[in-house]
């Protein structure tokens, strides 16, 4: 298991094992993204209370969901890298960023869009949405730090400090922006009975699909890391002169 | 050789941050007029009206606060990481965390307490009344306190970085959101005549929170920072 870990992270391996598994993340995901629009969009019935306006969750439900599993990833990844100094991991963290902070985004601009029409508004402060938006600042400052750290290695480590930091602050953040009034739904998602199963799995599909796409991505951006440290090493040149 | 116990180290690097900080007066007091001048803007901007203060004087009495210890958190280990200073306290033997967590407790004395006193003077010309002037101080002395040992955390990141004070104000004020929701709760209640007791409780809670695991977090970014 050690040894296999070990072999893993090792960049020559990683970079062609990386480039296997892309397709495999890639086309799926894909599929599965068109599936869910197509199921979503088209085969869905229509809400009976939100008309055809509530079909803005399909995407905006897999991109809050993903911005959440993006930070727990890169958080867990940060503390593997802290604790096992392993530069691989610390890449997984530092290449899942932008992704979260983008899948936050979307959930956000998603989320805004869909309250025009239905609560009259584009922003509300209300819990969720507030605390989407601390997590948001949470990836920024976390890519911030980053970027202006010179050395990559002090880079990894004082960015991994504050994503540790930060995944213990988020139920705090969580728990204390709960403390307001909420105007937004409860989770529907996960309460069996509150959708029809027509409704439900178009959903499903579509987060599966953005999973695999932040994994086919993630993998892409690792291998560029790879390309980026590893400018000057032998094996690089006969791996890309192949 | 001799080892200097934990409590006498502590001590020491106590006492030596307050004297330093003592003898460059304008330390101490620049984040106080700033957390005055803050206060002052905002009846200029909104109205003279003590009804309409009233309603806003929680919020802003909290935000202005906030950014003025905001201000000096970037000093926190500053000039003892130009100086040197910090690389001997890492090699001192002494626990870092220990350490880390004297110094956060030194800069809350400096640059914290100052804010707790003087928030009941702008408390009361934002029109807060006599009887919420105990959980404005009670909540600020919680809420900078959390400040300064979260914030110790930041610092520590920040250390030998390029434009590092507009970096950490970005590192430190989302994690510092849920003090803001509580401690502005807390004076709300307060003011309304409600009893703060449970947001002030949370606060609290926040305190030992960021008091028992900031200081190894802050240990961890100095070392990072030191390499």
């Amino acid at each position: 298991m050690w040894t296999w870990f070990h072999k893993l992270a090792s960049p020559p391996h990683f970079y062609r094992i990386a480039g296997l598994t892309i397709p495999w993340f890639g086309w799926p995901a894909l599929a599965l993204i068109l599936l869910g629009l197509y199921g979503g969009l088209v085969l869905a019935p229509m809400d009976y209370q939100q008309g055809e306006g509530f079909r803005i969750f399909y995407v905006h439900v897999p991109n809050a969901i993903m911005s959440m599993f993006v930070y727990s990833t890169m958080a867990i990844a940060a503390g593997i890298g802290l604790i096992w100094r392993m530069k691989l991991a610390h890449a997984v963290a530092a290449a899942s960023a932008p992704l979260g902070a983008w899948f936050t985004f979307c959930a956000l601009a998603t989320g805004s869009l869909w309250g025009k029409p239905m609560w009259g508004t584009w922003w509300v402060w209300d819990a969720r949405l507030t605390s989407e938006l601390i997590l948001l600042f949470l990836y920024l400052g976390y890519i911030a730090l980053r970027s202006s750290i010179e050395d990559p290695q002090r880079a990894d480590r004082a960015s991994a400090v504050l994503a540790l930091v930060g995944v213990i602050n988020l139920p705090v953040i969580h728990y204390s922006v709960v403390w307001w009034n909420s105007l937004h739904q409860g989770s529907t998602m996960f309460n069996p009975g509150a959708m029809s199963i027509e409704m439900k799995w178009p959903a499903l599909a579509m987060l599966l699909g953005f999973m695999l796409y932040y994994g086919a991505v993630l993998f892409e951006r690792l291998r560029a890391e790879v390309i980026r440290r590893e400018r000057n090493a032998a094996w690089l040149r006969e791996e890309l002169a192949r | 050789m001799h080892q200097t116990g934990l409590l006498a180290a502590g001590a020491l690097l106590y006492a030596r941050d307050l004297r330093l900080a003592f003898r460059r007066w304008e330390q101490v007091t620049q984040p106080v007029v700033f957390f005055l001048m803050v206060t002052t803007l905002f009846p200029l901007a909104l109205s003279p009206d003590t009804a309409q203060l009233r309603q806003v004087a929680a919020g802003i009495v909290w935000v202005a606060a906030l950014l003025s210890a905001l201000l000096a958190l970037e000093f926190m280990f500053r000039s003892d990481y130009e100086d040197g200073t910090l690389e001997q306290l890492v090699l001192s033997g002494q626990p870092l965390w220990w350490l880390s967590l004297v110094k956060a407790a030194a800069h809350w004395t400096v640059s914290g307490l100052p804010l707790v006193v003087t928030s009941p003077l702008v408390a009361a010309s934002l029109a807060v009344p006599a009887g919420a002037q105990w959980t404005v101080v009670a909540s600020l002395a919680l809420g900078t306190g959390i400040l300064s040992f979260l914030g110790a955390v930041g610092a520590g990141l920040t250390l030998g970085v390029r434009r590092g004070s507009v970096l950490l104000s970005l590192l430190v004020l989302p994690l510092t959101m849920p003090a803001l929701i509580f401690g502005a709760r807390a004076v709300d209640m307060a003011i309304m005549g409600d009893s703060p007791r449970g947001p002030l409780l949370l606060l609290a809670a926040m305190f030992i929170l960021s008091l028992s695991l900031g200081p190894f977090a802050t240990a961890a970014s100095l070392k990072v920072s030191m390499e």
